[in-house]
């Protein structure tokens, strides 16, 4: 596994006639963590999913390691290399933690028992082999989403698509989620780009923050630069305290 | 079969030698009730597929049944094909069905209730279709001779033939969806069945996977409607079409567990079971429609009792989960 480079261009989607994204054009470099920040509504979601392939943009192109895969379906997407995580948490509801994560290993490992041991050693990873025979549903919030996480690692992505994986984490939990996507950024190399509200984690773990407010890219830059940009503390870091 | 409690194995061993020397020891009626029950444990397996495993609502399964049963009926009584050969038109004419109404539900994501609805348009209008085509006998209905010989290569002959051609299938259909749940295919309905969105994230060919589930799905009900064809000796558009065959189709995984394996042949054996005491009440109290009444709420409190099934309830009680 090893990190890919992703490219957004002119990005912009049109939902009846409502702008929710419009000319954003930013790049990670392979193996580089990136944050996607700006206030609720500015179209942070969207974009992940114009990278993620759930919609097709209408101006614009995404590329990952110089191939276009804007336009493509999800699955070709993940095919490609992305892994993606969902804001409100989508795990299979019915099936096992281990269960769920070998759907995801099975991407790569067409064999059942071989999907099951990759899936067995990713929820190692992350904590959760001890919850492998519980039903995802009777999994706690945090759980959820280190489940989302560990599902969409199965898949081996070169990108991850992290969507707020933090939020409802307490701080300490916080702290084991940024180690743990830190080390395997160190480990693998996996280009990471992450919507977070949690500044702490924005913070810890981005090389640079791309800041987007009513469907714009606004700024772009390390977190320190970012934390003294004028635009960014009128729209958005003004309303709260950085950490 | 890895992966199988041994006393699941130790009991199914004994029920299938069970089922294999049944005629020997039941009398004729006992095999015309566990011929029902076998046939419908085996198209609720086939339905299974679809609904229990990929999670896609059909309420048309009529119509690969009627399909199957039609095509191979009419090429054994316009051409003499025997059945072993029509049985390969009939499961190319259902699948092909299947194929059309999953594409199109599918593809224009109808889902839930409206991809249902699609379902039963279809049966609808092929029963319609039926009616007023006369190679298939109209309205009418096509009958086949019966000359009282026993051939199982044109599946003529009593119930004791038919009894083991239906326990071969259900048997088959049980191991076949087994072999199915434990591949990549079969893990792949489950997550659709769960969240399509979330599976397609994970690289899930969402619209490949229920195709095959419709289409095999779809094959294997019109195998039970050749069966049935060849078993009745008639076919008429008003029953082989009919909604209510498409329900009674859905009935036994329901009842039995959705899902779950051993489901539609637990279920198959409550409903035909249900079934044979209501009419026998039915009968004594010598009041008309009595019998659905009962049969009715019987159903009613199961599904508000048991709702995930019978199977995984009793499973658990007789430790063999």
């Amino acid at each position: 596994m090893s990190g890919a480079r992703l490219e957004v261009e002119g990005l912009g989607k049109t939902f009846r006639g409502l702008r929710a994204v419009h000319d954003v054009t930013f790049a990670v470099p392979a193996g580089a963590i990136h944050a996607l920040i700006g206030p609720n509504g500015a179209g942070k979601t969207t974009i992940f999913n114009m990278i993620a392939g759930v919609h097709a943009p209408s101006a614009g192109a995404v590329r990952l390691d110089g191939r276009q895969i804007s336009g493509l379906r999800p699955d070709r997407v993940c095919d490609a290399g992305v892994g993606r995580t969902f804001q409100i948490v989508r795990p299979f509801k019915g099936l096992s933690v281990l269960e769920n994560v070998t759907v995801g290993a099975l991407h790569r490992q067409p064999r059942l028992a071989e999907a099951r041991a990759a899936a067995l050693d990713i929820l190692s990873r992350l904590g959760l082999a001890d919850r492998r025979d519980q039903v995802a549903e009777s999994l706690t919030l945090p759980d959820r989403k280190k489940l989302e996480v560990a599902r969409a690692l199965a898949t081996e992505p070169k990108l991850l698509l992290l969507d707020e994986v933090m939020a409802g984490l307490r701080p300490t939990e916080v702290d084991v989620m940024v180690g743990f996507l830190r080390d395997l950024n160190e480990s693998t190399g996996l280009t990471i780009l992450l919507i977070e509200h949690v500044m702490r984690a924005v913070m810890a773990l981005a090389a640079e923050v791309v800041v987007v407010s009513y469907g714009e890219k606004i700024a772009q830059g390390t977190p320190a630069e970012i934390t003294r940009n004028r635009a960014v503390l009128d729209v958005y870091l003004g309303e709260e305290e950085v950490a | 079969m890895s992966g199988i409690p041994p006393r699941l194995l130790g009991v199914l061993g004994l029920l299938l030698a069970f089922l294999l020397v049944a005629p020997a020891v039941l009398g004729k009626y006992g095999l015309s009730v566990l011929i029902l029950v076998l046939y419908f444990a085996y198209v609720g397996q086939a339905w299974n597929i679809m609904m229990g495993f990929a999670g896609q609502l059909s309420l048309g399964h009529a119509l690969y049944a009627g399909l199957g049963g039609y095509v191979a009926a009419g090429l054994f009584f316009h051409y003499g094909l025997g059945p072993w050969a029509g049985v390969f038109a009939a499961v190319v004419a259902a699948s092909l069905a299947g194929a059309i109404v999953g594409y199109l539900g599918f593809r224009f994501s109808l889902a839930g209730v409206y991809f249902a609805l699609l379902t039963i348009a279809f049966s609808e209008f092929t029963r319609l279709a039926f009616d007023h085509w006369s190679w298939a006998g109209g309205s009418g209905g096509l009958f086949l001779k019966v000359d009282g010989s026993t051939s199982l290569l044109n599946l003529r002959g009593g119930p004791v033939l038919f009894y083991y051609v239906i326990l071969a299938l259900a048997v088959g259909a049980l191991i076949l969806s087994r072999v199915l749940l434990e591949s990549r295919l079969g893990r792949y309905w489950l997550a659709i069945r769960e969240d399509a969105e979330a599976a397609q994230a994970v690289g899930v060919p969402v619209l490949r996977c229920k195709m095959i589930a419709v289409v095999i799905s779809a094959a294997l009900t019109s195998l039970a409607g050749v069966w049935n064809a060849f078993y009745y000796n008639n076919l008429f558009p008003e029953t082989a079409f009919s909604m209510g065959r498409s329900i009674e189709i859905t009935l036994a995984p329901i009842i039995g567990g959705l899902g779950t394996l051993f489901g539609p042949f637990i279920g198959a054996i409550v409903l035909t079971g249900l079934g044979e005491v209501f009419t026998d009440v039915g009968e004594y109290l010598g009041i008309p429609g009595i019998k659905q009444i009962f049969y009715g709420l019987a159903l009613l409190a199961i599904v508000m009792y048991r709702p995930a099934g019978v199977w995984p309830w009793l499973a658990g009680r007789i430790g063999l989960k």
